[in-house]
């Protein structure tokens, strides 16, 4: 993990209050898998706590930030200009392991970026991807990309495109086959998308977020209730910025 | 010229006075990665118990302006694990172990100071004024007699160790439970801890910590601690760590000159990991820069 100073290459909005932000910090780059994030700082000093972003992509020298404004921090990043400088920590916590069989990729609203990447490692790697995307209505976002690798499944909450209802009702509307599952999207879907993949008797890797405070566990501000006791304080909290965020899901105490 | 930076707690010596302020740092493991812990005057581990403890639900943690609530709840792993993980990692470093202690019960407390006092801790610095734990802690730091008894349980089991008590803003006269814990025979005072505070999610209708309260830190309670920190050094004569929103060097000097001996860096961590070490290197500079030999010349200078 390395703090340090990037700068940003590029930005654009590419959905309602989206932004693609390309930053420049080789070191956080190269060392970048899938399923991990960075944590980019306010230049205000009144706003403290870094904001942890996943990452969608990356090549050798930068990482692709796909975010959405949700406040005071993510604002300031989205009216960044190429040129300007931004505090950037990373890459943080552990990634998606490496898999060897098909896998489907699901994503859900703001948490279809990290999807991108991990769907082309998959790709590269020789597997089928098929990846099931759930967005609130027609205004879709890195969907076409998805495209790449595999085929794509859309699901929209008001059934303006695609599946009318959630990823899971698009994953049992075709009938997926769901040996192995990787999600990252709100706490709802997650717990039930992993429910119906167990259950399937499945396996499901979920990318888990929580408000956090140091990102890199020293705070324990952002755990998860775990089935097993945690390493680090011996109960049953794993850090997601650490051990997570990315867990097997059989593991946690939904 | 040689600028002298060493410091003296309860006979303890500080090659600075920058510390780490507990909770905020872990044991410095994970920091390592962007601190020198060697170039610390010392690193204050996060509390530790007998046994461990499993903390709050999340969230757990929130900003606020030019601060942050907190409400974790003391997780921590235990001392048999501190005792064979934490303290001998530290160890490894060049500079001061400072050994956080929170409990529920005055045996809890006795109990792990009586553990630790056959520790490599060069201090304890005993918490009882954690707004997160409903039993024990908070109500040790808020009434002047269970303060000085609490000091007088664990002095009487620490050995050699320096103790110093960490204390509550959370009080109407900090002053009162500071000459309690003296009366106590305490070694020395740390203060402030977190100024309980709360927020409220307008949109959800609810609170915004699961634990409905939290306590406050960062530059927003900076101007309550430094005057906390002179009213209590002008009140006893125990050396003091002082800690509250410190975010800079010049931060820090204030805390000096209010009368602090040492200082505690907390949540400035979480904005920037390097920090605790630009302070150091901070401090050097402004007493250069002010033709000070000896920084002890400004501790307590303001009166």
């Amino acid at each position: 993990m390395k703090y340090s100073i990037g700068t940003v290459i590029s930005i654009k909005k590419i959905g309602e209050g989206i932004f693609d932000l390309r930053v420049a910090e080789p070191g956080i780059a190269r060392d970048a898998e899938p399923g991990q994030f960075v944590c980019l700082y306010s230049d205000d000093g009144a706003h403290l706590l870094p904001r942890p972003i996943s990452i969608c992509e990356r090549d050798e020298e930068s990482v692709r930030l796909v975010f959405r404004i949700a406040g005071y921090g993510t604002k300031e990043f989205s009216e960044k200009k190429p040129g300007d400088t931004v505090r950037i920590l990373g890459p943080i916590g552990n990634p998606y392991p490496a898999f060897t069989s098909n896998v489907i990729v699901v994503g859900g609203g703001i948490g279809i970026p990290p999807m991108l990447y991990l769907a082309r490692k998959c790709k590269e790697a020789g597997l089928k991807v098929t990846t099931v995307l759930g967005y609130r209505d027609k205004n879709t976002f890195l969907d076409e990309e998805f495209k790449a690798y595999g085929d794509v499944i859309i699901a929209t909450d008001n059934g303006d495109l695609g599946v009318h209802g959630t990823v899971v009702d698009a994953i049992r509307e075709k009938d997926l086959d769901v040996s192995l599952v990787c999600a990252c999207g709100p706490m709802p879907m997650l717990k039930g998308l992993s429910k119906y993949v167990l259950e399937k008797g499945g396996r499901c890797y979920v990318s888990l977020e929580e408000r956090m405070a140091c990102g890199v566990g020293a705070c324990l501000g952002c755990i998860t209730k775990t089935k097993q006791v945690d390493g680090h304080s011996h109960v049953k909290n794993q850090r997601i910025c650490t051990e997570g965020p990315v867990f097997d899901a059989s593991e946690l105490d939904w | 010229m040689a600028i002298k930076t060493e410091v003296k707690l309860a006979g303890v010596s500080l090659k600075n006075p920058v510390l780490t302020a507990s909770g905020t740092f872990g044991s410095g493991m994970e920091f390592s990665q962007f601190v020198d812990l060697s170039k610390l005057g010392g690193v204050v581990t996060k509390g530790v118990s007998v046994v461990p403890w499993e903390g709050n639900p999340t969230p757990r943690v929130m900003e606020t302006a030019s601060g942050m609530l907190n409400a974790i709840g003391l997780q921590n792993p235990g001392l048999d694990v501190f005792l064979k993980r934490d303290l001998p990692f530290l160890e490894q470093f060049n500079t001061r172990r400072i050994v956080n202690v929170c409990g529920h019960t005055t045996e809890e407390y006795v109990k792990a100071v009586e553990i630790l006092s056959e520790s490599s801790a060069d201090i304890l610095e005993i918490n009882i004024s954690c707004p997160n734990v409903k039993a024990g802690g908070i109500t040790f730091g808020t009434v002047p007699k269970m303060a000085e008894e609490i000091t007088k349980a664990v002095k009487a089991v620490a050995g050699k160790k320096p103790v110093f008590m960490k204390l509550s803003p959370n009080v109407t006269d900090i002053t009162e439970i500071a000459k309690a814990v003296e009366a106590g025979g305490a070694d020395g005072i740390s203060l402030i801890n977190t100024l309980l505070g709360m927020k409220i999610d307008i949109r959800r209708r609810a609170f915004a910590l699961a634990n409905k309260t939290g306590g406050l830190s960062g530059p927003a309670v900076k101007p309550v601690a430094v005057r906390m920190v002179y009213q209590v050094a002008n009140s006893v004569k125990l050396p003091l760590i002082g800690m509250g929103g410190i975010a800079c060097a010049e931060d820090a000097i204030e805390f000096l000159m209010a009368g602090a001996t040492a200082v505690s860096v907390g949540t400035a961590n979480f904005h920037n990991p390097k920090v605790t070490e630009e302070i150091v290197s901070g401090i050097e500079a402004f007493l250069t820069e002010q033709k000070i030999a000896d920084i002890n010349e400004i501790i307590g200078c303001v009166r």
